[in-house]
């Protein structure tokens, strides 16, 4: 997905000359198709995310259309009050773009997830959340940000991530349908759409995903009507229980306890910040694994 | 053009004691400490480019109040350059005015809402390199206090300007020796500031923050001492200056003044400014 997305990026800073790459001294073999060819566009601001994040609101105030990048948690956690004040609060062009979202490293360390990041960023005033689900994803993301005016946050896998659909186009915010299968359906939030696809089969569930989204009244509504039109949805994001996509819904159907029974959320216990090991194992280790999802049906 | 910026100073202070008197509101200490630094750069023939009848001409030079707790000095100094209404100042940290008790945006004239310290140089820096990399005129001056050199963002932007040889980005930094609970070498010593700022590769000068010709001096934009270095104004400066009771007296980071206490201010400074 980051290859994905560098990429893309690359392509649309040919025609569009406001695109800046700000890297925190991460991206070593990836960033370098976006730094030769653009490299008054380009800026390694090193480790210093608070910095990084400032800068590139004041090049966002200067103009350009900024992109934030480097692994999960630096750019988000390690800087968060520079991502709401400077960032959101003055509605700047700024998106952050967080690599090995979720579990991606998993091996380097708990120090090297973000499975709070979501919880931590959809709070903010006008943010645009986009969790691709695969790499085909990634690309129509990413063309949809570099659309878009104000801040955003791209979480991203960090490489190898299988495709879960057919390549697709994403104008806006909303939920994907990529299968339709009976009354229920998987509903994927970032990266493991590809890695949950086959459940879905095993499940005799349909498929969807939520690559861009935001928390305003408009997208609210759009899963109200989504979650109406399911027995059973259930919710499957690489991110703790509290406060990611699913909390989210769950806030959304507040007031709707018919559709609240539809709603199944199969998420990270928090006991998985305590743990190493591949991203598999961390999600098997985490509870997101096929036992659970059936269940979540079965439920 | 010194009496004018020392009418200018003077008239800032009055306005920002009229404001956090009216509102019952703290951080006037720092507000009167900025004064005179404020009156070079807006007062009449200030440094600045700026237009207040266009807050957002492209040309404009960028400024950023990171010590935002101080605003009602910036706030006054737009009002006396016309930026906004002398009459809106009254409105001072009241509920639904623009203007906050910390620095907001959307008051004609600023360009970031600060409060939380540590935010305004990184900033300063973005802007800096956005007219570096896009070839304007246009200078970005940030003003930071003593105390909020405890923030290590800052020496995150200390690092990276030199880096990128922004000459064209000024940091001010109103040294008034108090911060929250203590004086600065009592709390976290920053000394020896100037040396440090040398060795992480700035163009440093030390100047009397009340002096205003030395500072209509120094503040030349457009001729930073050291090209290809950001240059760092260190302004000694005294917390409350300009009204006896209020001079280098650290409770005045959170007190306002009673209206005896601002009757009496304003008659000292009204007697100085027309000394």
């Amino acid at each position: 997905m980051r290859n994905t997305f560098i990429e893309t990026l690359t392509a649309c800073a040919s025609v569009d000359p406001r695109i800046f790459l700000v890297v925190g001294d991460l991206g070593f073999s990836v960033v370098e198709t976006f730094s030769k060819k653009f490299p008054e566009r380009f800026l390694n601001a090193g480790v210093a995310e608070q910095n990084m994040t400032g800068v590139a609101a004041g090049l966002a105030m200067a103009g350009y259309k900024v992109f934030t990048y480097s692994i999960a948690n630096f750019p988000t956690l390690r800087c968060l009050e520079q991502i709401r004040n400077d960032v959101c609060y003055h509605g700047l062009d700024v998106t952050i773009v967080a690599v090995g979202g979720g579990l991606g490293y998993g091996p380097l360390g708990y120090s090297h997830h973000a499975v709070q990041d979501i919880a931590c960023l959809r709070g903010f005033p006008g943010i645009l959340m986009a969790t691709p689900g695969d790499p085909y994803e990634t690309e129509a993301v990413t063309r949809a940000l570099v659309r878009h005016r104000g801040p955003a946050y791209l979480r991203l896998g960090k490489g190898g991530e299988p495709q879960g659909g057919p390549a697709c186009t994403i104008e806006d915010q909303g939920i994907r349908i990529i299968e339709r299968f009976g009354d229920s359906t998987l509903l994927t939030c970032g990266n493991l759409l590809g890695f949950v696809a086959p459940w879905a089969k095993s499940c005799q569930a349909g498929l969807a995903s939520v690559p861009l989204w935001g928390t305003d009244e408009r997208m609210k509504k759009m899963i109200r009507d989504f979650i109406s039109n399911y027995r059973r949805v259930v919710i499957v994001e690489e991110h703790l229980a509290g406060g990611g996509f699913g909390s989210f819904v769950r806030e959304t159907l507040e007031s709707e306890p018919a559709l609240q029974s539809v709603v199944r959320c199969c998420a990270l216990d928090v006991s998985v910040c305590q743990l190493t090991g591949t991203q598999d194992q961390l999600r098997n280790a985490g509870g997101i694994n096929i036992d659970s999802v059936r269940d979540a049906f079965a439920r | 053009m010194k009496s004018e910026f020392k009418s200018f100073a003077c008239q800032l202070r009055i306005e920002a004691l009229r404001m956090v008197h009216r509102a019952r509101s703290s951080h006037i200490g720092g507000a009167l400490s900025m004064a005179d630094i404020l009156a070079v750069l807006y007062g009449p023939g200030g440094r600045l480019r700026v237009k207040p009848t266009d807050p957002f001409w492209k040309g404009r030079d960028r400024f950023i109040l990171s010590k935002g707790h101080a605003c009602a000095g910036i706030y006054a100094a737009l009002a006396l350059r016309g930026f906004i209404s002398m009459e809106e100042l009254m409105t001072f940290a009241q509920s639904g005015s623009l203007l906050m008790s910390h620095a907001s945006h959307k008051v004609a004239g600023i360009e970031l809402s600060t409060g939380s310290l540590g935010h305004g140089l990184p900033v300063g820096c973005g802007l800096a390199l956005g007219a570096k990399r896009s070839n304007e005129p246009w200078r970005t001056v940030v003003l930071l206090s003593d105390g909020e050199m405890d923030e290590g963002s800052n020496w995150e932007s200390f690092l990276f300007a030199p880096q990128h040889r922004l000459d064209n980005l000024w940091a001010l930094i109103d040294a008034n020796g108090i911060q929250s609970l203590g004086t600065v070498p009592e709390v976290l010593d920053i000394e020896p500031l100037a040396d440090k700022l040398r060795a992480f590769r700035w163009s440093v000068i030390e100047v009397d923050g009340h002096d205003l010709e030395a500072l209509y001096r120094v503040l030349d934009l457009d001729h930073p001492p050291e090209p290809g270095r950001p240059t760092v104004v260190i302004a000694r400066t005294i917390k409350g200056k300009g009204v006896p009771l209020m001079e280098n007296r650290l409770e005045w980071h959170y007190k306002s003044p009673s209206d005896a206490q601002l009757t009496a201010a304003i008659a000292i400074l009204e007697s100085t400014c027309h000394a």
